[in-house]
């Protein structure tokens, strides 16, 4: 079959002012344009959104799945990087 | 969702993707699918269950497309603006379903065009419900109180589903398909205070509806092929005859609300059970319409290849619409 396919975008969308734009899902599209106008059409039908990114899908670079206990796991051992992880006396430990 | 065109850099022989069935890999998996924990798109899954997935996923987006057609045919007709533009917000919706669906089977490393390609040359199956005629205005509230009412039984355990961009698209899905049952009853209550006529219509709706929507729960477990091995991926939850059986005991103290009654003379609430007992299927029915001799088979996909071939000019025209675009951006940079 020859691949007249249109590319794959990922779709981000910002919920309201004050949050993240939040992966939400993926659109075929042309071009960067109506990729916009496709992810508005299948994405925020019910308000679900203030903003928009769409990033075509090839220029996205991921870690390796497989990479994942080399990557992830020198955090595990770390809590000293975490505020409870220190005990101070009664009179202070709400700091 | 999630795309499988991600660049995964430094993919080497141990490095990359694992491809190959490994008994360790497959230990690891079934610790994680024991743990009731989700396998995302680019982790190590069994053959099997990737090809189940894909199967499942694309019937279900294939079912969200062709289920556009029976409502699609009364948006002209609809009897008020109001009605018009839920209806149209519906259909709208069963398309946006279907394309998470497809993004989701995409992530499986089949692509859109292979999916749309089995549909429209018959080798993938869609929900044989929508081969039914929907012959009045009436049955556009029928299908959405339970054709949709069954479709959001089948649905809810999905969102718990192991895998991840599935379980995600159906999390969507589902708060989506609350409006369609509600505003199906709606309609159908709006049509139950009119005239004489109007009441038999939505009766004649029900006794044409009725069976083949519990039927859409597939067939008894003992007869059901895939449920075994698709309970123990975690990718369905509860049994076909556990859903059904939920569904006709939600529907029927529904019906009374509505004033009408279900076509089955069997139809009793069975104390000792704490359920409805109901009559027996034709299952000869079910098959039969599944293998494509229902009254909409040959209609419904003739509409679909139509729209599909009818736009092609559109999608190529587009796609070099940007091809020329880029062109001259490269020469003049």
């Amino acid at each position: 079959m020859e691949r007249k396919e249109w590319p794959l975008w990922e779709v981000f969308v910002r919920s309201r002012n004050g949050l993240d734009h939040k992966h939400c899902g993926s659109v075929h599209a042309p071009d960067a344009k109506l990729a916009l106008q496709v992810a508005r059409d299948v994405y925020t039908r019910r308000q679900e959104g203030v903003s928009i990114w769409v990033v075509e899908a090839s220029n996205i670079v991921a870690s390796d799945p497989d990479a994942k206990p080399e990557l992830f796991d020198p955090a595990e051992d770390k809590i000293y990087r975490h505020p409870t992880f220190y005990q101070l006396p009664d009179e202070v430990n709400h700091m | 969702m999630y795309t499988q065109a991600l660049d995964i850099p430094q993919q080497s022989a141990d490095k990359g993707p694992k491809a190959v069935e490994n008994p360790a890999y497959q230990a690891e998996f079934d610790a994680k699918i024991d743990a009731g924990g989700y396998i995302e798109a680019k982790d190590w899954m069994p053959e099997a269950y990737r090809k189940t997935l894909v199967r499942q996923i694309s019937q279900h987006a294939h079912s969200e497309i062709v289920g556009m057609l029976p409502e699609g045919n009364w948006i002209t007709r609809a009897p008020t603006l109001k009605r018009k533009a839920i209806l149209l917000a519906k259909v709208q919706d069963e398309g946006g379903h279907g394309l998470y669906l497809y993004a989701a089977a995409e992530t499986l490393g089949v692509s859109r065009d292979e999916l749309l390609d089995a549909l429209h040359t018959g080798k993938a199956k869609y929900s044989s419900i929508f081969n039914y005629p929907t012959l009045t205005w009436a049955d556009i509230g029928v299908v959405g109180w339970l054709v949709d009412g069954a479709a959001i039984m089948n649905q809810i355990p999905l969102c718990k589903c192991s895998y991840g961009p599935y379980a995600r698209a159906m999390v969507r899905i589902c708060k989506e398909e609350s409006f369609h049952q509600r505003q199906g009853y709606d309609l159908l209550l709006t049509m139950m205070k009119g005239t004489p006529e109007q009441r038999e219509m939505v009766q004649d709706a029900v006794n044409r509806w009725w069976w083949p929507s519990i039927m859409m729960f597939g067939p008894h477990d003992k007869d059901s092929v895939h449920s075994g091995q698709s309970a123990r991926w975690g990718i369905k939850r509860i049994s076909n005859d556990d859903l059904r059986q939920k569904f006709v005991d939600a529907t029927v103290e529904q019906a009374k609300v509505l004033g009408v009654t279900m076509p089955d003379p069997e139809l009793k609430w069975n104390e000792e059970r704490g359920h409805y007992d109901f009559g027996a299927i034709d299952w000869d029915e079910f098959w039969n319409v599944v293998n494509g001799h229902g009254q909409g088979n040959v209609d419904r996909l003739a509409a679909r290849v139509k729209a599909w071939e009818d736009g092609a000019w559109v999608r190529e025209a587009a796609l070099e619409h940007e091809r020329k675009r880029a062109a001259r951006e490269h020469q003049a940079a």
